[in-house]
C-alpha cells in the first residue's frame, strides 16, 4: 500500500506564515494552510492519503487535498515512506576553473595578536623558523599570476587577493604584482580583480593613494573600540595597536570611494559585545560592512569562545540581523555583513557539497609559491596542492575532494542545516580536532540557530520587500577572512 | 502551483523543471504552445470538408484526441473505432461524465 511521508525540511514561519526549508535541494516554498496541515500531519507519522484525507477532510476540501498532495509530492517535500530518495555522491568535474587566488605575500607581521592563527598558538606552519621565505619575490608571484590566469579556464574574471602575513610588508611586490597582472590579463582578453587584506598600521598616503588608483578591494582587521582591538591585536612590545590604525583607516575611508570598504572582526570569549563593535566600526570609523567571525581555536585557549559565549554571540547577531531587516525593508543600506552573505546563500538555494571553495574555486598560494588548500593552510605540506610552476596536483586535488565530500561526514547526515554549513571550515576542524575532515561540531547548535534565524529573515523580505532578494541575482563574491 | 508558493531561486528552479509538460493540445489554439505539442487531432487527416467546421468556420475544428474520439463517434460521419456499447461493453465511458475533464478514466477494453 502506498504510503506517505515527509522528506527532510525544516519549518519556520515569517511574517506570519508558514514556510518550508527542504533539505538536500535548499529550496523555501510559502506553504497555504492546507500545505502546512499535510506537512504536519506527515510529520507526526506517516500516514496513506485515504488516512491523512479522512484525518484532515473535516478542515479541508477533499478535492483540495489531494491537490496539494500531489503539489508537495511534485517538489520533493513529501513522497512514498518505501522510496526513500538516493543522493549520489557527485564530485565536481575537474579542472574546475579556479576563482579566486589568495597570495600570501609574506608570511611575516609587525603585529603579534595573540590568538592569531599562523603565529599564535595553534599555528601549522613554523613560520618564524621554516624554511619558506620570509617574503615572496617578484618572481613567484608573476609566476602565480601566469598560474592563476592558466587556471582560470574560460572564466573572463579573476580575483586575486592579496594576504599575509601582513600584506602591506610586502607592497614593493604587491604594486609590480598588480601590474604584470593587468599587462598579462590584457594581452589574453581577461579581467583582473584586486583585493588585500590588511592589518591597517601600514596604510600610509602613498599606499592609499596607489590602492585607490588601482580600485583594490580593502578589508581590514580590526576587533572594535579601543579597548578590544588593543586586548590582542598588540605589537611585540605589548603595546596596542588601535591609535595607530584608527587615524589611517579614517583617512583610507576618506579617499577610497570607489569600493567599499569591509572590517573583519575576531571576535574571542572577551569581546563579545557585538552590537557596540558594529556601531564604531560604522557610526564612529566609517565603514560600510562588517564581518564577525569567532577566533579559531582550541578549546582550551583563554580566549576561546564557551558555549555561553556563543549564546551570546547569537544574540548580538540575532539584534543586528533585525536592524538589517528593518533597514532592508525601507530600502536602506546596513552593514552586517554576516546577515547578508548567508541570505545570498539562502536566496540562490545553495547546497553545498563541500564548506567553502577551497580545493576547488579559491586556493592559497604560499611565499615559496606552494598552492595550498586556502591561504590559512599555505606553507603547510600536509595540505599542499600543486606549485605555480607545475600546476594543479590533480591526483592530490581529488583525493581532497572525495575526502572532504559531505557523503563522508556522517555527523551532518540528519541535519536540516548541511545545505547551508557542509560541516564547516576545513580550518577550525584542523585547529579543533587536527583533521580537516572532521565536521566541526563544537558548533552545530549555533549554526542551527543562525541559520533558523536568517530563514526567518529572509522569509520577512521574502513578504515584505522581495526586490531586495531580487538584487542580490547581480552581486557577486565570497570574502576571504 | 495553488498551494505552494516558490520563495527563492532554487525552488523556483524546481517549480520549472516538474512543470508537468503539455500533453493534450486543441489544434486550432493560436499560436500553437512551445514545446510538447503532439498533433493528434484527426484534422491533419487530408479529408474534404475537414478545413472548415460544421459550421463553415474554423473555430470548431477538430478538438484533441478525447473530443475526436466522441464527435467522430457520435456526430460525425467517420467512423470512429469504439468498442461496442450494445453488446460487449455498454459501460466503457460510464466514468468519463465529461471527455474534456476525464478521458483519462476511459477504460480499455479487451476483447
Amino acid at each position: 500500500m502506498s504510503v506517505l511521508a515527509v522528506r527532510e525540511h525544516h519549518r519556520f514561519e515569517a511574517a506570519g506564515r508558514p514556510f518550508v526549508y527542504l533539505v538536500p535541494s535548499a529550496a523555501i516554498f510559502a506553504l497555504d494552510e492546507t500545505a502546512d496541515d499535510i506537512m504536519r500531519t506527515l510529520g507526526n507519522g506517516a500516514r496513506s492519503l485515504a488516512e491523512l484525507v479522512a484525518e484532515l477532510s473535516a478542515r479541508h476540501d477533499a478535492g483540495q487535498l489531494g491537490e496539494t498532495v500531489s503539489e508537495l509530492a511534485r517538489v520533493q517535500a513529501i513522497g512514498e515512506l518505501a522510496a526513500r530518495p538516493a543522493s549520489p555522491k557527485v564530485l565536481p568535474l575537474t579542472p574546475f576553473p579556479l576563482t579566486t587566488m589568495v597570495l600570501n605575500v609574506t608570511n611575516q607581521c609587525n603585529l603579534s595578536c595573540t590568538y592569531c592563527y599562523e603565529y599564535g598558538e595553534d599555528k601549522i606552519v613554523d613560520t618564524e623558523n621554516g624554511r619558506k621565505p620570509k617574503f615572496m619575490s617578484e618572481e613567484t608571484a608573476r609566476e602565480s599570476v601566469d598560474f592563476m590566469l592558466k587556471e582560470s579556464g574560460t572564466n573572463q574574471v579573476a580575483h586575486l587577493t592579496f594576504f599575509g602575513g601582513e600584506t602591506l610588508l610586502n607592497f614593493p611586490v604587491l604594486k609590480k604584482t598588480i601590474a604584470y597582472a593587468k599587462e598579462r590579463a590584457a594581452a589574453l582578453g581577461k579581467d583582473v580583480d584586486f583585493s588585500l587584506t590588511t592589518n591597517a598600521t601600514l596604510l600610509k598616503p602613498d599606499v592609499i593613494e596607489f590602492l585607490v588608483e588601482h580600485q583594490v578591494g580593502v578589508t581590514i582587521s580590526i576587533d572594535g573600540p579601543k579597548e578590544m582591538q588593543d586586548k590582542f591585536r598588540v605589537f611585540q612590545n605589548g603595546t596596542g595597536s588601535y591609535d595607530i590604525v584608527a587615524p589611517r583607516i579614517k583617512q583610507l575611508l576618506k579617499q577610497h570611494r570607489r569600493r567599499p570598504v569591509g572590517a573583519r572582526v575576531t571576535l574571542t570569549s572577551d569581546t563579545l559585545d557585538i552590537t557596540r563593535i558594529f556601531r564604531h566600526l560604522t557610526d564612529e570609523i566609517g565603514f560600510w560592512e562588517v564581518g564577525f567571525a569567532p577566533v579559531t581555536t582550541s578549546p582550551g585557549r583563554a580566549h576561546a569562545i564557551s558555549e555561553q559565549g556563543y549564546d551570546r554571540m547569537l544574540d548580538g547577531f540575532r539584534a543586528l540581523s533585525y536592524e538589517f531587516l528593518e533597514a532592508a525593508v525601507a530600502g536602506r543600506h546596513h552593514g552586517f555583513s554576516n546577515v547578508k552573505e548567508t541570505l545570498q546563500e539562502i536566496h540562490k538555494g545553495m547546497s553545498k557539497a563541500f564548506p567553502c571553495g577551497a580545493g576547488l574555486g579559491l586556493m592559497g598560494v604560499a611565499t615559496d609559491g606552494d598552492v595550498a588548500l586556502c591561504h590559512r593552510f599555505a606553507g603547510s605540506d600536509a595540505h599542499k596542492l600543486g606549485t605555480v610552476r607545475d600546476g594543479i596536483d590533480r591526483v592530490a586535488q581529488q583525493a581532497f575532494l572525495e575526502k572532504h565530500h559531505l557523503d563522508n561526514k556522517t555527523d551532518c547526515s540528519t541535519c536540516w542545516a548541511r545545505p547551508v554549513c557542509s560541516g564547516g571550515c576545513y580550518h577550525e576542524a584542523h585547529t579543533r580536532y587536527g583533521d580537516t575532515a572532521q565536521a566541526n561540531l563544537h558548533y552545530c547548535e549555533w549554526i542551527r540557530a543562525w541559520t533558523h534565524l536568517c530563514l526567518e529573515i529572509y522569509g520577512e523580505l521574502a513578504e515584505r520587500n522581495p526586490a531586495f532578494l531580487a538584487a542580490f541575482d547581480s552581486e557577486p563574491a565570497e570574502p576571504v577572512n | 502551483m495553488n498551494h505552494l508558493k516558490s520563495i527563492n531561486r532554487k525552488a523556483a528552479r524546481i517549480e520549472e523543471v516538474t512543470a508537468p509538460a503539455e500533453d493534450v493540445v486543441a489544434l486550432q489554439r493560436t499560436p500553437l504552445p512551445a514545446g510538447g505539442h503532439i498533433p493528434v487531432g484527426c484534422s491533419l487527416v487530408f479529408s474534404p470538408g475537414w478545413e472548415a467546421d460544421r459550421l463553415g468556420g474554423t473555430a470548431g475544428l477538430c478538438q484533441p484526441v478525447e473530443r475526436d474520439l466522441f464527435d467522430c463517434h457520435v456526430g460525425c460521419y467517420w467512423p470512429a473505432q469504439v468498442p461496442d456499447q450494445l453488446n460487449h461493453a455498454p459501460d466503457w465511458t460510464s466514468k468519463c461524465a465529461a471527455a474534456q475533464k476525464d478521458w483519462r478514466k476511459i477504460d480499455l477494453i479487451f476483447p
